[in-house]
């Protein structure tokens, strides 16, 4: 059970972590039925607080809050008092105001959802729907509830399996969540990058770090390719999308080295034809729209746990009862 | 007006006699008639070559006024106005301005530091005789708050001022390697995913500029030393025998980039909170005379603008008014330093840098009147909605912190009473 906030895959213990997967393992088996609605959340409101554009991390929260019968409010920072100069602080008070139960928020400023649990300015429940380059917490939690469903049995966590993620990690919010929360589910991760784009202390990180993806792929068994965000390469950061490409692109030559129980994940949205071709994208071993479908399920068991407060599973251990 | 039992940084009892703000007499027995100051530490009034008083342009941030009332509050006796205020201070009328309005807060001394560049654009010279002829005699030069990144032009304006004997403060920060620069960059900011402010890209101005001062044979003062790095450098540097002095500020002292974690951004600070290393370095840098002084960086900011997200965040702490404690708690308490090589970095040398020949002269005889007394025994805890500076921007709050400042006394006029400003001010 998770209670108060949740800002960082780092504030989540081991037993919280597999206590969300299987609360969402509940939930999606009910809302897989005929009537996907249940009532548990009737009467609360949650707001959508985007600051940045992300329609689909915007839908899929939206859909979650929905099929638990919250009311939802969406809150585009584009054309509101925010791109006015309004501050955080008013449009929290704001929400504050209107007596949100819960503000999803996803921020251009590492750390804002944190900030906006820390202050005294809301009391709503947080959830960091992607702050800055900081975190993606439940961009980790759909993730890893995807390798378990395709990898792993019900009660156990993801001990002994390789997991690798290619990709722009100095600036992904989703790589620092999910290298939090794979290795504290027993993965092993591995990052691959250009130098350029892994950030100086990257060492004190649980992980291995590699420049070559070639040597790494015929022993991982989920290769998680990040988006790679085009301005990077006016900053220098590698010289030319062809060169990104060919050096650390998943094309059907690399994912012919995949072993065949190996699943390659990306969190959306993807540069077809640059970190991965259309034919991996739409491989057999491609779970990107699993990835999809599991983050409803996970931010409905975040939504359910830190408003509903009835624990699925008192125990915390993930078991289905 | 005597003063009777009071204790100097070397630890002899004298008694003091003070006489149109000046230090009249100099005694080893006491004085008849003098008030017995109960063995307190008499300091010479602490020298600040580092102040933002944000007047010209953001009074909500600071005036002249409030900024000497923290000042006075802080023990310093004279304080340094930097340069980018708004309008800049790069003629001579900014700067005259400026020390006018010190002249009539009259808690302590202002003295105006000059930009270096027009507008702090750095690319064309501020007119630095102009500034330095005027009533405010302006010798110390600075685009704080911005690196003098052009290295021809910082070549320039380091021989320029030579005619006046005058020294270039640089604010070492490559530009270019701090782009949107948050914080320190290393194992911290890649956990928490703020943008880096490498300590290269202060390194390299300072080894730049060390290179430059050494080729033109000119003064070179380098603002708020960072990184273990930097503090190599400047040692290298000064065996060398180049003519470079360097400033630390406290929080530099006391505070790493662990603090950062939380995202608060009253630890958001430019150069950043560096790392638990960084620090050792820059206290045993001090302790040697590697680093010349201290200097507070104090930079007020209204709450506003530390009221909100990191990134929205102004940089900047206030610090004249806890300086002198927090020096005591770094380099005292860790035996690091004794008093005396305090009163140094603290007064005497920055007076020497900045050539402020009314300030840092010691307790002795014709001397000005310029000192504080301090209870080194006492501790306080930092209260914000106490700080006396219009801002509230303190990276110690709550925290307990060693010795108190009791008495100030500037030009002879007591400003300080028992911790509390008296009102009196000195007048021409």
């Amino acid at each position: 059970m998770i209670s108060g906030h949740l800002l960082s895959v780092a504030d989540l213990s081991k037993e919280q972590a597999l206590g969300l997967l299987a609360t969402a393992k509940e939930l999606a088996v009910i809302t897989d039925g005929p009537n996907k609605k249940l009532p548990t959340l009737r009467g609360k409101s949650v707001v959508n607080l985007f600051f940045e554009d992300s329609t689909r991390t915007r839908i899929s929260f939206e859909t979650a809050a929905k099929r638990l019968s919250a009311d939802v409010i969406n809150f585009s920072a584009k054309g509101s008092s925010v791109s006015k100069g309004e501050s955080l602080k008013d449009t929290a008070q704001t929400l504050q105001a209107m007596g949100a139960d819960a503000v999803v928020i996803r921020h251009g400023s590492s750390g804002a959802a944190k900030r906006l649990a820390d202050t005294k300015w809301i009391s709503a429940a947080i959830i960091n729907a992607g702050d800055g380059t900081h975190e993606h917490p439940t961009q980790a939690l759909l993730d890893a509830y995807t390798i378990k469903e395709h990898l792993r049995g019900d009660n156990l966590d993801l001990s002994g399996l390789k997991v690798v993620i290619v990709g722009d990690i100095l600036h992904s919010r989703v790589a620092r969540s999910n290298v939090l929360l794979l290795t504290k589910l027993g993965a092993s991760v591995t990052l691959v990058a250009p130098p350029t784009l892994l950030p100086v202390g990257v060492g004190d990180w649980p992980v291995q770090v590699s420049y070559s993806l070639d040597e790494l792929l015929p022993e991982c068994d989920v290769v998680m390719m990040l988006r790679i965000q085009l301005e990077r390469m006016q900053d220098s950061f590698f010289p030319t999308e062809r060169e990104y490409s060919r050096r650390y692109g998943l094309n059907s030559q690399r994912l012919s080295k995949l072993k065949s129980t190996a699943i390659v994940m990306h969190p959306g949205p993807m540069n077809r034809g640059l970190e991965i071709s259309a034919e991996s994208a739409d491989d057999i071993k491609s779970v990107v729209i699993d990835q999809v479908k599991n983050g409803v399920s996970i931010r409905m068991a975040v939504l359910y746990e830190l408003l509903g407060g009835v624990s699925l599973n008192p125990s915390g251990e993930g078991s289905n009862k | 007006m005597i003063l009777n039992n009071a204790q100097t940084a070397s630890g002899k009892s004298i008694s003091i006699k003070i006489e149109n703000g000046v230090i009249k007499d100099v005694s080893d027995t006491n004085i008849d008639g003098g008030v017995d100051v109960g063995s307190k530490l008499i300091l010479p009034g602490l020298v600040d070559l580092h102040t933002h008083l944000r007047e010209p342009g953001k009074e909500d941030a600071e005036t002249v006024e409030t900024g000497s009332r923290a000042a006075t509050i802080g023990g310093y006796t004279a304080i340094s106005a930097m340069a980018n205020t708004n309008p800049v201070a790069d003629t001579a009328g900014v700067v005259e301005q400026v020390y006018r309005l010190g002249k009539s807060a009259g808690l302590c001394e202002v003295k105006p530091i000059g930009a270096v560049t027009k507008g702090l654009n750095g690319q064309q010279l501020a007119e630095l005789g102009a500034m330095a002829d005027s009533i405010a005699q302006v010798r110390v030069f600075s685009d704080d708050g911005k690196c003098v990144s052009d290295p021809l032009l910082m070549r320039r304006a380091l021989e320029y001022v030579k005619t006046f004997n005058g020294v270039i403060a640089q604010h070492a920060q490559d530009p270019k390697l701090t782009v949107n620069a948050q914080m320190n960059e290393g194992s911290v900011s890649a956990r928490i995913g703020l943008v880096g402010w490498p300590a290269v890209a202060e390194e390299a101005i300072i080894a730049r500029d060390i290179l430059l001062a050494d080729h033109v044979g000119s003064r070179l003062h380098i603002c708020h030393v960072t990184t273990a790095g930097g503090v190599a450098l400047i040692k290298w540097a000064k065996e060398r025998g180049i003519q470079v002095t360097a400033e630390v500020t406290p929080h530099h002292l006391l505070l790493t980039d662990e603090l950062v974690e939380n995202y608060d951004p009253i630890y958001k600070v430019n150069p950043p909170l560096r790392t638990e290393k960084d620090v050792w370095a820059l206290r045993e840098a001090l302790a040697s005379g590697i680093i010349d002084i201290v200097a507070t960086d104090h930079a007020p900011h209204p709450s506003e603008d530390k009221d909100c997200e990191w990134q929205a965040a102004a940089f900047g702490m206030v610090g004249l008014e806890t300086s002198l404690s927090v020096v005591v708690k770094a380099m005292i308490e860790t035996k690091l330093m004794d008093w005396q090589l305090l009163v140094e970095a603290m007064s005497i040398k920055p007076a020497q840098i900045a050539g402020y020949d009314q300030q840092g002269r010691g307790i002795e005889k014709g001397a000005p009147a310029n000192f504080i007394l301090v209870d080194p025994g006492a501790k306080w805890q930092v209260r914000r909605d106490r700080l006396n500076s219009k801002s509230k921007n303190t990276p110690f709050e709550g925290m307990e912190l060693p010795a108190l400042i009791t008495d100030v006394y500037f030009n002879g006029v007591q400003t300080v009473n028992n911790g509390a400003l008296t009102g009196n001010r000195a007048g021409e």
